[in-house]
This record gives C-alpha cells, sequence and structure tokens, in this order.
C-alpha cells in the first residue's frame, strides 16, 4: 500500500478491544483489531459465528450497551476519534458520516410507525430546517434507489405490510439517506432467501461504487465476499488473524484457519468427497486458550504457538497472525 | 366490521340472559326478601299481601317469564324498597360511579405512566427502586384501610379536603358531573385516589416491563444508529411500542374499577351505584340486584368494544375482530 493511499484511509480502528461484564467477570469479545478502510473501499469481515464480528461492528458506531464496554483502542473516521469525540458528535456522525444496517430485517423497523416517519427523522436528527417536503422527496428517491416500486404509497406504509426483502431494502435506503462516508452492513441477507441475497448484495455493491460510499460487510460465508469487496478481514475468536486483497487471500490463505474456511466451502470439494470440517470448536469466550488462540485446532502448531502471536507483514498487503504461515512473506 | 359488531351483540345478549337466570335462582335461594321487609309485627294477612303485590307468590319459573318479558320491553321491574323502577335507579346513580372511575384511571395514567418509564429507563437508580416497592405497597395494602387512613389524614387531621359526598355539581346534558366545580374537585380527589392506588401500581408495573422491553428491540439499535435522539426514541419509539398495550389493558380493567369502587363509595359515602347495590343486596332488593348486574354486562360489553376498536386503530397490525380473542 502506497504511502498516497493509505492518506485517503477515512477508517482507521487500531487496537480495538470490547469487553463484556458477564456473571463470570469481564470477558474479551473482541481483542487487537485492527481495520483500515479507504474512501469508497468495500471490505468484506469475515469469521465463525461468535467470532465478534456484530461486536466489532457495534463498537465502532459506538452502539455497544452495558454489559459491554470499548475498553480500548481508537476508532478515527476521518481522522477523528469517536471514543474521545463525546456523545453529542457521536450522534451527529451515527447516521449522517457513519451507518450500519443489521441481520433481521424483521426487526430494524419499528413495527408501529410509518415507514415515512421512520425515514424522514433520519434525515431531520441531522438537519433540522430541512422542510418536510424536500424531506419526504429525498425519502422517495431512496428508496426508488433501492428498488421499491411506487415510493410514494410505500411511504404510507407499516413495516408487516413488507416482505423481508423489501424491509432490508428499506433498512438499506435509511443507511443511504444521508449519503454517509461509511456503511456497516451486519449480514443483512443472512435471513432471507438465495436469489434475493444475490440481487440485494449486487445492488448494494453498484449503489456504493457509484456514490463512493465504502462499506464493511460483515458475514460468515467467504463466498460472498469473494464477489463483493476488495479486502478481506478474517476474524477468529475476537482477533483478526488475516487480511489482505481478496484474490490473494482466496487463492493462497497464509493462516491456517483461513485456510480451513476455505476449504469448507462445499465448491472447493469434488462431488461426493466429504466436506471438510475444521476439527474442534470455538474457544468460549472466559477460556481463551493462551498464545494462538488457533492452537488447539491447528495442526501446523508447536511449543512457539503458545506464546503471543503478533500481526505479522506478508507484504501486498497482507497481514496473518501465525509463525508457521501456508505462505511464505 | 358489521360481521364482528354482530357477534359481539349475541354474545352480550347470551350473556345477560345467563346472567339473569342466575340471579333470579341465586336470590331464590339465599331467602325471601319479604323476611328483610316486613316487620315482624305485622299480620300474616299484610304479609300475604305485600307478597302477592310483588309477585313472590308465584312459582319461580312464571316470576322469570314474566321479568323477561317485563325486561324485552325495558323494564326491570320495581325496586322492592323505593318502589321505583329498578333501572332509573340504577341510572340516575350511574353517573357518580363513572365519573369515579373515569377519574380513578385518568389518575392512574397520569401518575403510573411517567414513574414506570422513569423505573423503566433506570433500573438500577435509587428512584427507581423506590418506585418499585411503593407499588408492591400499592397492591399489597388493603383499599379500605389506605381509604380510612387517607380520610384520617387529609379529612381529620389536616383539615385540606372533604371526606364524603360529591359537593357541587354542573349538569352536563342533564348528567350531574363533579370534576367540573372547584368543590366537586376537592370532594373526589380522595376517592379518586383511593380507588387509583391500585392501579397506578398496575401502570408502573406494566409500563417498566415494556420499556425495559422495548429498550433492548433492534429497532432502538438501529434509531440510534440512525443518529436519532435519546429523548425522541423514548418518546416516539418506545412510549409508542408501550403504550399501545398498556392502555388495551387499563381499557380492560375499567370495568374492575367499577367493581372495586364499591368499597370506596362505601368509605367516602360517594353517591354512586356500589352504595346502592351493598343496600340492595343487604335487603335482597332482587330487582336493584338485576339491573345493577346487567348494566355491569352492558357496559362491560361498551367498554370491550371500545377497547378493541382502540386497538385496531392504534396498533396497524391488527385488524378489528382479531384484537383481544
Ligand atoms: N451483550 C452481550 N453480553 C455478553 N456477551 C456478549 C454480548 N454480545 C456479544 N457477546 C459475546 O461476544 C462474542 C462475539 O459476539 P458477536 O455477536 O460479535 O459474534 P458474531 O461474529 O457477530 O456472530 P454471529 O455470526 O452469530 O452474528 C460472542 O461470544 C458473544 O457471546
Ligand atoms: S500460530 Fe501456530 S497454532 Fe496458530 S495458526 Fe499458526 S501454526 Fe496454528
Ligand atoms: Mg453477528
Amino acid at each position: 500500500m502506497t504511502p498516497a493511499a493509505n492518506a485517503e484511509k477515512m477508517l482507521v480502528v487500531s487496537g480495538l478491544e470490547t469487553r463484556f461484564n458477564t456473571s463470570r467477570g469481564p470477558v474479551a469479545a473482541v481483542r487487537d483489531v485492527n481495520i483500515e478502510v479507504g474512501r469508497g473501499e468495500i471490505v468484506g469481515l469475515v469469521g465463525e459465528s461468535g467470532s465478534g464480528k456484530s461486536v466489532t461492528g457495534l463498537s465502532l458506531m459506538g452502539l455497544i450497551d452495558a454489559p459491554g464496554e470499548i475498553t480500548g483502542g481508537r476508532i478515527l473516521l476521518n481522522g477523528e476519534d469517536l471514543r474521545s469525540v463525546g456523545g453529542k458528535r457521536l450522534r451527529q456522525l451515527r447516521g449522517d458520516r457513519i451507518a450500519m444496517i443489521f441481520q433481521d430485517p424483521m426487526m430494524t423497523l419499528n413495527p408501529v410507525l410509518r415507514i415515512d416517519t421512520q425515514m424522514i427523522e433520519a434525515i431531520r436528527a441531522h438537519d433540522r430546517k430541512i422542510s418536510r417536503e424536500a424531506a419526504r422527496q429525498r425519502c422517495r428517491d431512496a428508496l426508488g434507489l433501492v428498488g421499491i416500486p411506487s415510493p410514494d404509497e410505500r411511504l404510507l406504509a407499516y413495516p408487516h405490510e413488507f416482505s423481508g426483502g423489501m424491509r432490508q431494502r428499506v433498512a438499506i435506503a435509511i443507511a443511504m439517506l444521508n449519503n454517509p462516508d461509511i456503511i456497516i452492513a451486519d449480514e443483512p441477507t443472512t435471513a432471507l432467501d438465495v436469489t434475493i441475497q444475490a440481487q440485494i448484495l449486487a445492488e448494494m455493491q453498484k449503489l456504493c461504487r457509484q456514490r463512493g460510499t465504502a462499506l464493511i460487510w460483515v458475514t460468515h460465508d467467504l463466498t460472498v465476499v469473494a464477489g463483493l469487496a476488495d479486502r478481506v478481514y478474517v476474524m477468529y475468536a475476537g482477533s483478526v488473524v488475516e487480511q489482505g486483497p481478496v484474490d490473494a487471500l482466496l487463492d493462497r490463505p497464509i493462516h491456517p484457519y483461513t485456510d480451513g474456511l476455505i476449504r469448507s466451502i462445499p465448491s472447493h470439494n469434488e462431488p461426493g468427497r466429504p466436506l471438510h470440517q475444521i476439527p474442534g470448536m470455538t474457544p468460549a469466550l472466559d477460556r481463551m486458550p493462551q498464545g494462538c488462540r488457533f492452537h488447539p485446532r491447528c495442526a501446523r502448531r508447536t511449543e512457539g504457538c503458545l506464546s503471543e502471536i503478533p500481526l505479522m507483514d506478508f507484504g501486498g498487503g497482507r497481514r496473518a497472525r501465525c509463525i508457521h504461515p501456508l505462505v511464505e512473506g | 366490521m358489521t360481521a364482528y359488531l354482530l357477534r359481539r351483540l349475541g354474545q352480550t345478549v347470551v350473556t345477560l340472559f345467563v346472567m339473569s337466570l342466575l340471579v333470579f335462582i341465586g336470590l331464590y335461594m339465599i331467602g325471601n326478601p319479604v323476611d328483610v321487609l316486613i316487620s315482624s309485627s305485622a299480620t300474616p294477612q299484610e304479609r300475604q299481601a305485600v307478597i302477592a303485590a310483588m309477585g313472590l307468590d308465584q312459582p319461580l319459573w312464571f316470576q322469570y317469564w314474566t321479568f323477561l318479558s317485563h325486561a324485552l320491553t325495558g323494564d326491570l321491574g320495581k325496586s322492592f324498597v323505593y318502589n321505583q323502577p329498578a333501572l332509573r335507579l340504577i341510572l340516575s346513580r350511574m353517573p357518580a360511579t363513572l365519573e369515579l372511575a373515569f377519574s380513578a384511571l385518568v389518575l392512574a395514567l397520569v401518575f403510573g405512566i411517567p414513574l414506570g418509564l422513569l423505573a423503566g429507563l433506570k433500573p438500577k437508580a435509587l428512584v427507581s427502586r423506590v418506585i418499585m416497592v411503593s407499588s408492591i405497597l400499592g397492591f399489597s395494602l388493603p383499599t379500605f384501610w389506605i381509604g380510612l387512613m387517607m380520610i384520617m389524614l387529609f379529612s381529620v387531621k389536616l383539615g385540606w379536603l372533604p371526606a364524603s359526598g360529591r359537593g357541587d355539581t354542573v349538569n352536563v346534558l342533564g348528567v350531574p358531573i363533579s370534576i367540573l366545580t372547584l368543590d366537586g374537585l376537592r370532594h373526589i380527589a380522595l376517592p379518586a385516589l383511593n380507588l387509583a392506588l391500585f392501579k397506578i401500581s398496575l401502570v408502573i408495573r406494566l409500563t417498566r416491563a415494556g420499556v425495559i422491553e422495548c429498550m433492548q428491540m433492534e429497532y432502538v439499535r438501529f434509531a440510534r444508529a440512525k443518529g436519532v435522539s435519546e429523548a425522541r426514541i423514548v418518546t416516539v419509539h418506545v412510549l409508542k411500542n408501550t403504550l399501545i398495550p398498556l392502555i388495551t389493558v387499563i381499557g380492560l380493567e375499567f370495568g374492575s374499577v367499577i367493581a372495586f369502587a364499591v368499597v370506596t363509595e362505601t368509605i367516602f359515602a360517594w353517591p354512586g351505584m356500589g352504595k346502592l347495590i351493598i343496600d340492595a343486596i343487604s335487603v335482597l332488593d332482587r330487582p336493584v340486584i338485576l339491573a345493577y348486574l346487567l348494566m355491569t354486562v352492558v357496559l362491560f360489553t361498551l367498554i370491550n368494544l371500545v377497547v378493541d376498536i382502540f386497538y385496531s386503530v392504534a396498533d396497524p397490525r391488527v385488524r378489528l375482530g382479531e384484537a383481544a380473542e
């Protein structure tokens, strides 16, 4: 990555740590996470269930509720540290410069408020002076943009009058309303069926490219990321274990965990052969293995894996946390 | 809509019929009103004359038949005691009871919602704990005891508020109303508060539970992600979702407030239906008891209807006829 490209980094997360206070004491759901996103860049955040993807996304938005708490690191959005700007500024930035879409479209819209209410409030939260009519026009345009037919009528409808796919489109439209610099999409298509998933994915990609909006696409599915993202971050047990340009990462994974993930994709196997599985299970938050957190499941582990492994540079924008990498740097 | 209303009407008619039959048989088994009404010094002839005048010498089925055929024309019989049409007696007392019950409900909402909101938004704060403990007291202390204590304190000791009667009233469409005069307000304050205490506790708990639940919903998180202010999230997103089911429950509770009013009216000498019915029961004044219970059924039906309509209007997901069934 050239220095010039670095200056373009709009979102820089470094050393992020988010903890939850549980009955068995505080546990870190996310530890030492570093993410950089350039202007208009599409980035995939991939990992198994429980790896800390949602917690990372919510931390970036400043939406971690008690008993959770961000306990370390910096989140720079256009040079502003979101952890120190204070609640008022954070509210101004949320939904305006940084937006988020959630997994379950059935739950994200308020069931008793009309769509126009829920859209207009997203505009008014950042522009008190805008006229009703101008705000309404922007909502109409946004709904049209995400492919909702007859937006004028649909603005007056309630969420239950929409299908799941349509609701997620409404949520996307809301996220795009104020033309943010970046959208964090937390598995927004996981709850939808495959054809609609593919449609929404393609539309979202097109929209972000057109408008120069950066996108962090959170998913547990590497195949989704393959056609969508420029770069990928792979999370395991609360940390990023590998990151890099999408093609290189998928073709020549460095980290044994990434390799395991790729080999368990059905299309990577010859038909009839049993699917590859990574042995063992994701560790519980309060029983994290020492050193490399993947070591209990790793075939390449040695004594050295029991000490802390830093994120190492492998060139070409690739980094990984492994002392016995599958690809030499 | 029409089918729904017809079904409701049918249910009400059946309820009215069954209710009147049960009351008839029940009162017949409890005792003979003549024993209570006529002094023991009356001669057998006098006694016989009264029994015949009331129609009590007829067999039960015939008495019921007479009642039923008259009831269909709107005549529920004459009170044994007052010798006036029972229905008119009930109706003349009803405004006082409705006014009391309505005031109590308003108090329950006015106090209960803000306190419940506070307790729900900051469940761990000291105020919230105080509110919740107080609401347990409101649930568990007997209404009549609190009523007596209120009289002792505010009327007897401090002399701030009167302890009995309705005070000055204003006629609105021929119906006397207390809450429109200052004196009337002073009179209704204690009984209404007394009647409201239990419901305040209920509203606090329902609001608190609703608020706690709503605050954890994904749509609240999404609203925050949009940059919507916390004040708007609470007053628009959370409150609306909390209040729709709450108002529905409270509407249905209106019936039980009317029932509980019997106790409060007795303590505060409030001239409503409750006091009338207590007196009527003690002398087995069958027409009045019947008229009261039948009117109560009609009232309940109307309340349920209004609540159903409200619910279907307020909650976009519900259509009339599906609600609360
Ligand atoms: N409110 C909470 N209290 C305690 N622990 C939590 C809380 N929220 C998340 N966690 C823990 O943080 C870890 C990471 O959760 P997270 O939701 O980020 O996973 P994820 O990668 O998004 O998984 P999924 O694919 O299932 O959405 C999990 O182990 C989870 O148990
Ligand atoms: S550091 Fe060691 S245990 Fe961890 S992934 Fe690499 S080889 Fe496996
Ligand atoms: Mg998640």
